[in-house]
């Protein structure tokens, strides 16, 4: 299979998931069966304990004090293996760009290891981890603002790879420029052009050209698809999948559409203001959701035939979502619970195995 | 062979499709901005003027004619002759080009020491950025005019002292608009995407922020290159800019154009046209520049 012409089983899979979010074809059912024994196999890559991201809030200037603490990310455990593709999901601000970040090491994690092949990057020297920072790429979210508006594609493309050193000389730069562009799709043509000739999905494919550029091992995709439209998402989705088998890339797939994430990924984990409250196998979250948050998320999703839709029983979790600057006590669902009980409040629940591979952190199921 | 012709008519038509669509533009931008364009205008009879002066001015600007004091506007002295009998339309002809000189100079190097330090003091940002912007605030207390004659008095006077105590001044002002605008670019996908590809600190600042705070950078210049000519003259004026005998607008209204400014008023006159009209050009030009560029800086 080419990644210029992936079966047509698997392109339609794609767009007939985006489009209806609840069936998922037989073929890529079983497709992704198979490569998910494959990846429960493979050795770890990244292992993230504790991770823990607490952004002070300071008043005053030069003699500030801190006043309060966003506790953005606050102590999460996440494995991911090497092949895997790991969903990360939750509504808006609940810490997965930021648990993206200090992977990327942009933030500098408050506590906590991040190891990458053995390493963690959260104490490693700057020269360490220029070397590392190769085999680390990231996709963005918005297509826009995410490519340098005064460089060519070609130099965007080929940037990394000068200050990595992968490929010294100009020319042998341009050929990788012209391979890598053919690769997502895109005619070798298009490094003399400027961001702003281009379409948004075109430039989606020019930011996973650049991540691929230094050939990564891992990327992290940031939301990379939420901000294209539908069916240009069916697009990037089988590029995406089509590069994980061609180079054995391992994805952390941050984003917010759970059907995206159905199709896509290996196993889920759902975050909840800046904790993780589920972890589990694809097909085991989405047939079986412990938690009442994942519950309540996956009845979310709209069906797409009205009738159904309007039958449906909605259980719409009351509340707003708490400040992170001021988390609630003991479990940070509390409030907003369906379930909740009075130890709730009190008690910090303990991130517990309750299937095979299936994590859920609540006290009460 | 036909093939290759049919290309290179292409290649023409396209060519001269993309000449007039310059012009359409140029076109466009007088439309929309006429005093932008009466400010243009000026600014390239200016440059051309200082350029041709050689040409254009019909006697030598620092030939004293003592025979000759005091002559009022008539055919052989356009606008007159000063107090040491030298025509004043040839003295302005070349004054214009100290103005420019001393404009241009002061006001490309200010704004790009102001870029540099500026968008430096964005990226870095924290305490870098907090103690630079309280340094800039203690220059930027002081009035152009003040901070200028401070420098003056240090460096002593003279064309390439004034340029020097015309550049200072401005380092601050534009260091200030152009942070504001580098603020905003550093928070932008693509930064991020350099930082996590581990770039240096001096190829994304160089490389990825600078261009993009062109528009800024632009406007500031032509807007400080009126300015600046003003603040030359104001510093001629007070002695303490370009020496006589150099042709300087400012210099033309010091000394005998006060004394004699009843009796031979055209001595102070035309200079002060000059100097007027030249702040004028540059400043419609720059605002013009501003709103078609960057609507957002209007306040500035």
């Amino acid at each position: 299979m080419t990644p210029m012409e992936p079966t047509g089983a698997v392109r339609q899979s794609a767009e007939a998931a985006v489009q209806v979010s609840t069936v998922v074809p037989d073929v890529a059912l079983e497709h992704r069966r198979q490569s998910e024994r494959r990846v429960a196999l493979a050795p770890e890559l990244v292992t993230i304990r504790d991770l823990k991201m607490h952004f002070p809030v300071i008043e005053g200037a030069l003699f500030s004090k801190e006043v309060a603490r966003v506790k953005a990310v606050d102590g999460i455990n996440l494995t991911i293996r090497k092949g895997e593709t790991l969903g990360l999901v939750g509504e808006s601000g609940c810490g997965k760009t930021t648990t993206g970040r200090c992977i990327l090491r942009l933030e500098h994690p408050t506590g906590g290891e991040i190891l990458f092949d053995g390493k963690n990057l959260v104490d490693l020297d700057q020269k360490s981890m220029q070397a590392l920072r190769q085999k680390i790429q990231v996709i963005f979210q918005d297509p826009y603002s995410s490519l340098n508006p005064r460089m060519k594609i070609g130099e965007i493309i080929s940037e990394p790879m000068k200050v990595h050193g992968t490929e010294p000389n100009k020319a042998a730069r341009d050929a990788r420029v012209a391979e890598l562009l053919r690769l997502c799709g895109l005619d070798p043509k298009f490094a003399d052009r400027y961001p702003h000739e281009m379409s948004g999905g075109q430039r989606q494919r020019v930011g996973i050209a650049r991540a691929l550029s230094v050939r990564p091992e891992f990327i992290i995709c940031d939301e990379a698809i939420s901000a294209l439209d539908v069916s240009i998402q069916a697009q990037i989705i089988n590029l995406l999948e089509d590069l994980r088998e061609q180079f054995g890339l391992t994805y952390l797939f941050i984003a917010h559409d759970l059907s995206v994430v159905r199709h896509l990924c290996h196993r889920v984990a759902v975050m909840y203001l800046g904790k993780i409250v589920e972890l589990a196998d694809c097909d085991e979250l989405y047939s079986n959701p412990l938690h009442p948050y994942t519950q309540a998320l996956l009845a979310a999703v709209p069906v797409p035939d009205p009738d159904l839709e309007r039958a449906r029983a909605h259980r719409i979790v009351k509340g707003e979502v708490p400040s992170p600057m001021n988390p609630p006590k003991g479990c940070v669902f509390h409030p907003r619970c369906p379930l909740a009980v009075d130890c709730c409040a009190k008690i910090v629940p303990e991130f517990r195995e309750l299937r095979p591979g299936h994590w859920v952190a609540c006290s009460v199921i | 062979m036909t093939v290759a012709t049919d290309l290179d008519t292409r290649v023409e038509l396209t060519e001269e499709r993309k000449r007039r669509s310059r012009l359409a533009a140029i076109g466009r931008f007088a439309r929309r901005n006429p005093l932008g364009a009466a400010g243009a205008v000026v600014i390239i009879v200016m440059v051309v003027v200082a350029a041709l002066a050689d040409f254009i001015a019909p006697y030598n600007p620092v030939a004293n004619a003592f025979d000759r004091m005091h002559e009022p506007p008539s055919f052989e002295n356009w606008l007159g002759t000063d107090q040491y009998g030298r025509d004043v339309f040839s003295r302005i002809v070349y004054g214009s080009r100290t103005a420019l000189l001393v404009g241009f100079a002061s006001s490309f190097v200010g704004a790009t020491f102001g870029l540099v330090l500026g968008v430096a003091s964005a990226y870095f940002g924290g305490k870098i950025d907090l103690i630079f912007q309280r340094i800039l605030d203690v220059f930027m207390a002081f009035p152009l005019i003040i901070l200028a004659l401070a420098v003056i008095a240090i460096f002593g006077t003279g064309a390439q002292n004034v340029i020097i105590a015309i550049t200072i001044p401005f380092i601050p002002r534009c260091a200030r608009v152009v942070r504001s605008s580098a603020l905003a670019i550093r928070e932008l996908p693509y930064i991020d995407a350099a930082r996590a590809n581990g770039f240096s600190h001096s190829r994304i600042i160089l490389r990825h922020m600078i261009p993009n705070v062109m528009a800024p950078f632009l406007i500031m210049i032509t807007a400080f290159v009126g300015q600046a000519i003003l603040l030359e003259a104001s510093l001629s004026y007070l002695g303490l800019g370009v020496q006589e005998p150099t042709p300087a607008w400012g210099l033309m209204l010091q000394g005998g154009a006060e004394e004699y400014a009843e009796s031979a008023p055209w001595i102070a006159i035309f200079p002060g046209i000059a100097i007027s009209l030249a702040v004028f050009g540059f400043s419609l030009f720059g605002d013009a520049l501003r709103d078609e560029f960057d609507p957002r800086l209007r306040s500035l």
